[in-house]
């Protein structure tokens, strides 16, 4: 019998995005499941970009906050450092001080922050609340304001908040991340809504809620492939954008980035323990489909960018 | 591919003589076509008929199992590209390369790693389940002793045997045959001889060929030698191959049921960077290998690789649930506050996560909710007051405190005073609704 190859044709395709302003960077466009580029066209690479936040890390596991000792006090000389040290394509700011629990900075503060980094770096900029509904609504609005004109992305807008941040990124012209919580119903929900107000669907970043391996990465794992499936097989507009792996806040919390080999000998050396959590969490969701990337560890961002080399 | 009724029909005597319990033949067919009903009985079905239905009937991926006793590894049966359709059969299993040009040491230390790399996650029990030695000396006598070497310091561990030499890996079946091990190395120019050696001594035949036409040609070609269990290896080495390969080879058995590329894919995961080695490993773990060879063990690599493994093998249907039974976090005094939450594995996962965020010592109770999230496990009756209280006084932890205060999720609050009644003399806090609130809430007690 002789072999046919079983090529699939798929009548979808994920939408394309370009950030930045200064130096540009594009993303997503494929019309294939990801790196299937024998049947098809996956014309960018994913994009990794480096997660540094606006007050110290003082809750990072030490493998990962003493990468960035002595530039993670300001938050503009670690954004150059990822720039211009690490070669960074994109840098994610996460605003994590304007929580009401911890510093509690204020939108003017953290719209003066934004407009610091922004003016020290020419990479893309993703620019990320502290994850409190209410208090990322009106600082997420500053902020969008603060970086008009630089095509930013703006996260994340989620079911109880997305009306006022949504209508920030269009009318400074960002980009936006759409989160919802590990159920593509929801995800595909809150992308209607959002394009129901007139914001264009080709502007928006999926965010299905990330989770770290040993955590419920197969939850994310499906929900992305089901998505993607959705976005191709049955060309649904509304699960076209690009997705989001937020993966460094949710790895480097777990037990195995954190207990040390004195405790548990089994389970290795801790440096690089933590840093193949980072790494094996992303690459296992570049292959479910997601085409942008948040992470901290230098190594765990090398060894994915070399894992895409030989995907691409 | 199954078939369905009407094709079955049309095999059948047609004659309606009802000898197998249904009416007609047609309604016999159906049932066989709904797998509730077996062929055997029927008195009058031709030959033919029973080899085309038992073909059909087949799974797409033959099932093959390699190694012998507790520590056989089974591969095989899978029957969809993608988890969330129905979960992935048989866990890919792990190798590592020992090369017949190392040293006797370098031999040693690889077996005791396998030996000991047994780590227990959630229950289950994982480790690096076989051993691929290659001849990489291209000497027979060579391969022979690193084979001996390895068989005698990890006699149970399965063996993929790895030369394209027929003399060297007879010489080495000879010490192994009777574990079943799998003989890796069959191609075009050797097949004959090599599949004559998988017959004598039973073992299975890893068959590679560059690009799928060819090993298609050459997996059909063995079979008619008269060898029906191979793993297969469509000759990709980088990580785009790979992907390419292994996704044609899945639908071409799955969807198109493709027999001479329905079996066990071998995918080799070398790298000298050990994270790209991991990320490679992954691969195969999410991309349809059932066996990843790779070049050396590493406690954090495999930490991470069971857990991926885990993880993508996980039955979407039912959730991972965590023994239920009362655990220590940090090293709890009388004093330290105890807490419930359910069994389903995330939750227990991200609660017991928080409370060692707050770096507060807490005992926390994890109750069997047949591994339902706490919320849900209230709906469904599991998670119930009176259910709580039976298994704490079933669990003795009272005398373990010195003050009878139990903290249950703030999704729960309206169990408290339910609980109180049935647990006189307890305390009943009503706790956050969301783990990641915890911290905040233990620092704060």
């Amino acid at each position: 019998m002789a072999f046919a190859v079983p090529k699939e044709t798929y009548s979808g395709k994920v939408f394309e995005l370009t950030i930045g302003s200064e130096k540009t960077v594009v993303f997503g466009g494929e019309n294939v499941l990801p790196f299937n580029a024998f049947e098809g066209s996956v014309p960018n690479r994913p994009l990794i970009a480096y997660e540094i936040q606006d007050i110290p890390p003082d809750d990072w596991p030490e493998t990962v906050r003493k990468v960035y000792e002595g530039v993670s006090g300001n938050p503009v000389a670690w954004a150059k450092y990822c720039q211009d040290t690490l070669n960074a394509k994109a840098i994610a700011l996460r605003l994590v001080g304007t929580h009401p629990d911890r510093n509690n900075y204020s939108p003017e503060e953290a719209a003066k922050t934004v407009k610091d980094v922004l003016a020290a770096i020419n990479v893309p900029l993703i620019i990320l609340g502290s994850n409190n509904a209410d208090k990322d609504s009106l600082v997420l609005v500053a902020v969008s304001e603060a970086a008009k004109g630089k095509n930013c992305i703006i996260g994340k807008a989620q079911e109880a908040n997305y009306k006022t941040i949504a209508a920030a990124a269009m009318a400074n012209n960002h980009k936006l991340i759409a989160m919802s919580e590990l159920d593509i119903n929801l995800s595909k929900q809150l992308n209607i809504l959002i394009t129901q107000m007139g914001f264009d669907k080709e502007k928006l970043v999926t965010d299905p809620m990330c989770s770290a391996l040993g955590y419920g990465l197969e939850y994310t794992y499906s929900v992305m492939e089901r998505i993607r499936l959705a976005a191709l097989a049955q060309n649904d507009m509304t699960m076209q954008p690009p997705m989001l792996g937020d993966i460094g806040m949710y790895v480097w919390k777990v037990k195995e980035t954190q207990a040390p080999e004195s405790d548990l000998p089994s389970w290795g050396s801790l440096e690089e323990r933590g840093i193949a959590w980072e790494t094996a969490t992303a690459g296992s969701l570049l292959l479910a489909g997601a085409e942008l990337f948040i992470m901290r560890h230098p190594s765990a961002v090398q060894a994915v960018e070399k894992f895409i080399d030989e995907l691409m | 591919m199954a078939l369905t009724g009407v094709q079955i029909f049309k095999l059948l005597p047609k004659t309606n003589c009802k000898k197998c319990g249904h009416p007609t033949c047609l309604a016999f067919a159906m049932k066989l076509a709904q797998r509730q009903a077996s062929l055997d009985s029927c008195p009058d079905v031709s030959e033919e008929a029973k080899q085309v239905l038992g073909e059909a009937s087949a799974p797409p991926i033959r099932p093959v199992t390699f190694g012998a006793a507790d520590k056989a590894a089974k591969m095989g049966e899978e029957t969809v590209l993608f988890r969330h359709e129905k979960k992935f059969v048989n866990p890919c299993a792990f190798a590592v390369e020992v090369k017949d040009t190392m040293s006797g040491d370098e031999i040693n230390k690889i077996a005791d790693d396998v030996l000991n790399s047994e780590i227990d996650r959630v229950g289950q029990k994982l480790r690096v389940d076989a051993v691929f030695i290659s001849n990489a000396s291209n000497d027979a006598g060579k391969f022979e002793s690193a084979v001996k070497a390895v068989a005698a310091k990890a006699p149970a561990v399965p063996l993929i045997i790895s030369t394209s030499n027929p003399a060297a890996a007879e010489a080495a079946l000879k010490l192994v045959a009777g574990k079943r091990p799998i003989l890796y190395g069959a191609d075009e120019s050797n097949a004959d001889a090599m599949a004559g050696l998988a017959k004598t001594y039973k073992v299975i035949l890893g068959v590679a060929a560059k690009g799928l036409d060819a090993l298609s040609t050459l997996t059909e070609k063995i079979k008619g030698l008269g060898v029906d269990d191979m793993v297969i290896d469509p000759g990709s080495r980088n990580a785009k191959e790979i992907i390419q390969d292994n996704t044609l080879i899945r639908r071409a058995a799955v969807k198109k049921n493709f027999k001479a590329l329905g079996y066990p894919v071998i995918t080799f995961a070398q790298r000298d960077d050990k994270m790209l080695e991991l990320l490679m490993a992954a691969l195969g773990v999410a991309k349809y290998s059932s066996i990843v060879v790779m070049s050396s063990i590493e406690k954090w690599k495999d930490l991470a690789l069971f857990t991926l493994r885990q993880n993508i093998y996980t039955d979407p249907q039912v959730p991972m649930q965590v023994e239920q039974k009362v655990y220590n976090i940090g090293e709890p005094t009388p004093e330290s506050p105890l807490m419930i939450t359910t069994n389903f594995s995330l939750t227990y996962f991200i609660v017991s996560g928080e409370i060692e965020n707050s770096k507060v010592p807490c005992r926390l109770a994890v109750m069997d909710c047949e591994g339902l999230s706490v919320l849900t496990g209230w709906a469904a009756g599991k998670f119930t007051a009176s259910k709580i209280a039976t298994f704490l006084q079933e669990s003795g932890i009272e005398k373990d405190l010195k003050n009878k205060e139990l903290i249950i999720p703030g999704y729960v609050a309206i169990l408290s005073g339910a609980i109180e009644e049935k647990l006189p003399g307890w305390t009943i806090t009503v706790g956050p609704r969301e783990a990641n609130a915890l911290p905040a809430f233990l620092k704060s007690r």
